[in-house]
C-alpha cells in the first residue's frame, strides 16, 4: 500500500506479492481511495433488495449465452434446403436463420442447452425486473432522490421487452414470424405513415429478405448496448444514493444499517450469482422453451393457433385480441381502429406506472429526501394504485391467452373476451377500492397492536367468572417500527378571500391537487396512528380490556 | 348294359349324350358357379345392413330420424358414408349425450367393431359416401413426414396447433388434441370433416398427402415422439412457458434470495 514507508519495507524485507500488485495498480489507477471509500459501503439486508440482483445476474447470463449463440447463428434469410439431424423437416425449404437455429439445437455441442438457458434467462430477466419494479413501487423507494433511477429502471424494462421481442423473432420460425406479422399489422394501422414505416423497416413488402439481419443488429448490438449503459448508470446511482432501508429501531433517514460490501456482500452477491446461474441452468435443463423444430419454418401463408408472444408482450396481444374490429373507410383509405387504438394504449399502460412517482410528488408537494421505506399499508392510495395497475396488466394477459384459457378451462373464448373487455374498465377500480380498504384495515390492526398488545391466545378466567384473552405488550422495537411512519396532513387550499376580503383566484390545477392530496392523506385514507397519550392512558390502567 | 350298348348306334344316341353332358356341366356349374356365391354374399350383406338398422333404430334414430333423414336434433346421414360412421362411433362421439352442447366430445366407445361395421353398412346403404380406409391408405409405408409437416402447417395448424395439441374455436367449440388418435381415425376425419372441421376429400388432399400428414403427426405428437429440450409443457407455446418462468424460474430464485438473505453475518451477534 502506498502508506507503507520505504524504511519499513526494507526492515521487513520484500513486501508480499499481493501487496506489490496492489501498489502497482494503485500507482496507476488510484484504486486505493476508490476502494477505501466503497469497500465498507453498507448495504441493508432484506430478501426483496436482492430482486435487482436477480435481474443483473440473469442479464449477465443472457449476454454470456448470447455470445455463444452468435458464434453459430446465421442472421440471413437466404432460402436453403434442410438436411440436418431433425427428420420431420428433411428436405424442407427454410431460411438460413431457421436452419442455423435448428443446427444449434441438434448439431452444435451444448447448443440446445445454451439456447434454452438464453431464452429462460430472458423470460426470468423481464419477470425479475417486473417484480423488482413492484418492490420499489410499493415501498415508495422511488421518492426523492431516486426518481431518475426509477426512470432508468423503467427504461430497462421497456428495452428488455423489445430486446426479448427482437430475439424471439430471430429464428424465423412460424411462431415468431406470426409475431412479426402482428407487429407489421400494428405499424400499418398508423394513419398516413404506417405503410412507409413498414416498408422502411422490412426493406419493402413483408417479409422481404432483410428483417432477420436488421433485428439481429438491434438484438445483439443496439438494445443490449443501451441496456448495458443503463445498468451501469443504475448501479452507480444505487451506490451514490445508498440503499434504502425498512423502518426500524436505529434506522434513520441519515444512516444505513447493514453489512459492509467487503467482505460480506461481495461473498453474498458473488455466491448469489452462481445460485441464479444454477437455478436458470436447472430450469433450462428440465423444461424446453420455444421448440422451434416443432413449430416449423415461417411462411407468410401459414399460421398456427396458440400463437402468442413471450409473456412480457402478452398484454399487448391481449389489447389487440379483445379490441372490437372497428374500422373507418373514407376516400379509399381505411383507418383500422381495431389495431390502432390498442397500439396507442400499449405505451400508455407502461407510462401510467412510470410517471406515477412524479404525480405523487406533485400531489403531496413533498420535496424532502426519503431513505426509509414505506410499509405498503401506510401508503394506501399508492398501494391501491399499484394493485389496480397490476390488475389491469393481468386482465390483459388473460386476454392475450384467451384461447389457452378457453381450451384448458373449458370456457367459451367469446365469454373470456367479453370478460376482459368489461374487466379492463371495472377490475382496476374494484382492485383499487378493495386494496385501500385492506390497507386501512391493516393500519387499524397496527394501532390495535400498539395500544393493546399482541393477542397471545391464552384465555384467562377471572375470579368472578369473566373470560379474557391475555394480550402481550409489544417490545419497544416493535412499537417503534409500527409507529415510525409519518402521517402528513392533506394540502389546504387556504381561505378563499385574502386579508382584505378580496376573492383569491384559485387555479383549477390547485383545486385538483388539493382534492388528490385529500385522497392521499385525508381522513378516508389513513387511520390516525396512536398518540403517546393514548398509549400511556391504556397501558397505565391494567385490566382495561 | 347290353341294352345300352345295343342302342349305342341309335340315331338319337348322340343327342342323349349331348343332353347328359349339358346337364352335367349345367349341374356342376349350378353347384360351383360364382353366381351362387354372389347370391350367398348378398344375403350376408343384407343381413349386416339389417343388423345395422336395428342398432341404428336403438342408438341413433332418435336424433337422426328413423331412416337417417335427419331431424332438428341431428343432421341427415344420407351420403355421409361408412368412414364417417366408423369415425364418429368408434371415437365415442356418437351416440352423443346431447345435441345442445357446443361440441360433441370424444368419449368411451360402447360398440364393438362388428357392430360399428354393421351400422356403417346400414348408413352406407342409404347413399354413396366415403368408405372406411384400409391400412394401406393410412399406414406408414411410403409416407413423407416432412412433406406432411408442411401440409399440416398449411391446412391444420390454424386450429390444431403446430403439432396437433388442439386449440380454441368460437363459442366453446374447439379443435381437439390429436395425441393418441389412431391413424385410421385421423384419415377418416380428414376424409369426412366431422363437426366443425372442413373435409379434405382426395381431390383436395390426395391419398398420399393424407398419409404424409398422418406420418408427420406420428413423428411430432405420437407415443415415440421425443421432447428434445426436456418437459414439453403441453406444447402450447409461450403462455405455458411464461407461467413456468414465473412460478418455477422466478419463484425458485426468490426462494433462494430469501434463503441467502436469512443467512447473514448477523448470526454472530447472538
Amino acid at each position: 500500500m502506498s502508506t507503507t514507508t520505504s524504511t519499513d519495507s526494507r526492515a521487513r524485507g520484500k513486501a508480499p506479492a499481493g501487496e506489490r500488485v496492489a501498489d502497482w495498480a494503485d500507482g496507476r489507477l488510484g484504486i486505493y481511495s476508490l476502494a477505501k471509500a466503497n469497500m465498507r459501503k453498507i448495504f441493508p439486508d432484506h430478501w426483496s433488495f436482492m430482486l435487482g440482483e436477480i435481474c443483473l445476474y440473469s442479464f449477465i447470463i443472457i449476454i454470456l449465452t448470447g455470445v455463444y449463440l452468435t458464434l453459430f447463428f446465421h442472421p440471413s434469410m437466404n432460402e436453403v434446403e434442410y438436411h440436418g439431424s431433425y427428420v420431420p423437416l428433411q428436405g424442407q425449404l427454410m431460411s438460413e436463420a431457421y436452419k442455423s437455429t435448428l443446427d444449434i439445437s441438434f448439431d452444435v455441442r451444448g447448443g440446445l442447452l445454451i439456447r434454452q438457458i438464453h431464452h429462460w434467462a430472458a423470460l426470468i430477466f423481464v419477470a425479475g425486473m417486473f417484480v423488482h419494479m413492484m418492490r420499489v413501487f410499493f415501498t415508495g423507494a422511488f421518492r426523492k432522490p431516486r426518481e431518475i433511477n426509477w426512470l432508468f429502471g423503467f427504461l430497462l424494462l421497456v428495452l428488455g421487452m423489445f430486446t426479448g421481442f427482437t430475439g424471439y423473432s430471430l429464428p424465423d420460425d412460424l411462431l415468431s414470424g406470426t409475431g412479426i406479422r402482428f407487429m407489421e399489422g400494428a405499424i400499418l394501422s398508423v394513419p398516413i405513415v404506417g405503410t412507409y414505416l413498414s416498408f422502411f423497416l422490412f426493406g419493402g413488402e413483408f417479409p422481404g429478405d432483410d428483417f432477420v439481419a436488421r433485428f439481429f443488429s438491434i438484438h445483439v448490438l443496439l438494445l443490449p448496448g443501451i441496456m448495458l449503459g443503463l445498468v451501469v448508470a443504475h448501479l452507480i446511482l444505487v451506490f451514490y444514493h445508498k440503499h434504502t432501508q425498512f423502518p426500524g429501531p436505529g434506522k434513520t433517514n441519515k444512516n444505513v444499517v447493514g453489512m459492509p460490501l467487503l467482505p460480506v456482500y461481495m461473498a453474498k452477491a458473488g455466491g448469489f450469482f452462481f445460485l441464479v446461474f444454477g437455478v436458470i441452468a436447472a430450469v433450462a435443463a428440465i423444461a424446453t422453451v420455444n421448440p422451434i423444430w416443432a413449430i416449423g419454418p415461417y411462411r407468410p401463408d401459414m399460421v398456427s393457433t396458440g400463437a402468442q408472444p413471450d409473456w412480457y408482450m402478452g398484454f399487448s396481444e391481449g389489447l389487440v385480441r379483445v379490441m372490437p374490429g372497428w374500422e373507418i373507410n373514407f376516400w379509399g383509405h381505411t383507418l383500422v381502429l381495431g389495431v390502432f387504438i390498442p397500439l396507442m394504449i400499449f405505451p400508455l399502460v407502461l407510462v401510467a406506472i412510470a410517471v406515477y412517482p412524479f404525480i405523487e410528488s406533485w400531489v403531496t408537494g413533498d420535496k424532502r429526501e426519503h431513505h426509509i421505506l414505506d410499509r405498503p399499508r401506510n401508503a394506501p392510495t399508492r398501494t391501491a394504485f399499484g394493485v389496480a395497475w397490476m390488475t389491469l396488466y393481468f386482465v390483459l394477459l388473460i386476454g392475450g391467452g384467451n384461447d389457452i384459457w378457453a381450451t384448458h378451462f373449458h370456457l367459451s373464448i367469446n365469454a373470456i373476451t367479453w370478460f376482459v373487455r368489461i374487466a379492463f374498465f371495472v377490475a382496476p377500480v374494484v382492485a383499487f377500492v378493495v386494496t385501500k380498504r385492506i390497507c386501512l384495515g391493516l393500519q387499524r390492526r397496527d394501532k390495535e397492536k400498539v395500544l393493546h398488545g399482541r393477542e397471545s391466545g391464552i384465555i384467562k378466567r377471572l375470579p368472578h367468572g369473566e373470560f379474557i384473552e391475555v394480550h402481550e405488550p409489544l417490545s419497544q422495537e416493535q412499537l417503534y417500527t409500527l409507529t415510525a411512519h409519518e402521517q402528513p396532513k392533506p394540502l389546504e387550499l387556504g381561505p378563499e378571500v385574502d386579508e382584505n376580503g378580496v376573492r383569491r383566484k384559485v387555479k383549477a390545477s390547485e383545486k385538483l391537487r388539493a382534492k388528490l392530496s385529500k385522497g392521499f392523506y385525508g381522513e378516508e385514507s389513513q387511520i390516525p396512528k396512536p398518540t403517546v397519550e393514548e398509549y400511556k392512558e391504556i397501558t397505565s390502567g391494567h385490566g382495561h380490556h | 348294359m347290353k341294352k345300352l350298348s345295343a342302342r349305342r348306334r341309335h340315331p338319337l344316341a348322340a343327342l342323349v349324350v349331348l343332353l347328359l353332358a349339358l346337364a352335367c356341366t349345367g349341374g356342376l356349374y349350378a353347384v360351383f358357379a360364382p353366381a351362387d356365391k354372389a347370391q350367398a354374399d348378398e344375403t350376408a350383406q343384407s343381413l349386416t345392413i339389417e343388423e345395422g338398422k336395428k342398432l341404428y333404430t336403438v342408438g341413433c334414430a332418435s336424433c337422426h330420424g328413423t331412416g337417417g333423414q335427419g331431424t332438428s336434433d341431428g343432421p341427415s346421414l344420407v351420403g355421409v358414408g361408412a368412414a364417417a360412421v366408423d369415425f364418429q362411433v368408434s371415437t365415442g362421439r356418437m351416440p352423443a349425450a346431447t345435441s345442445q352442447a357446443a361440441q360433441i366430445p370424444r368419449k368411451k366407445n360402447i360398440y364393438s367393431q362388428a357392430e360399428i361395421d354393421q351400422l356403417a353398412a346400414y348408413i352406407a346403404s342409404l347413399g354413396a359416401g366415403p368408405a372406411v380406409p384400409t391400412e394401406e391408405q393410412y399406414g406408414p409405408e411410403g409416407a413423407d413426414a416432412a412433406k406432411g409437416g408442411e401440409l399440416f402447417r398449411n391446412n391444420c395448424a390454424q386450429c390444431h396447433n403446430f403439432t396437433g395439441k388442439g386449440g380454441a374455436l368460437t363459442h366453446g367449440k374447439y379443435a381437439p388434441d390429436l395425441e393418441g388418435v389412431t391413424p385410421k381415425h385421423i384419415y377418416e376425419a380428414m376424409l369426412t370433416g366431422p363437426q366443425n372441421m372442413p373435409s379434405f376429400p382426395d381431390s383436395t388432399l390426395s391419398e398420399q398427402n393424407k398419409k404424409d400428414v398422418i406420418a408427420y403427426l406420428n413423428a411430432v405428437n405420437g407415443e415415440e415422439t421425443e421432447s428434445y429440450g426436456g418437459l414439453a409443457l403441453g406444447g402450447i407455446g409461450p403462455v405455458a412457458e411464461g407461467l413456468f418462468a414465473w412460478i418455477f424460474g422466478l419463484g425458485a430464485l426468490i426462494a433462494v434470495a430469501v434463503w441467502v438473505a436469512a443467512r447473514t453475518a448477523k448470526a454472530k451477534k447472538s
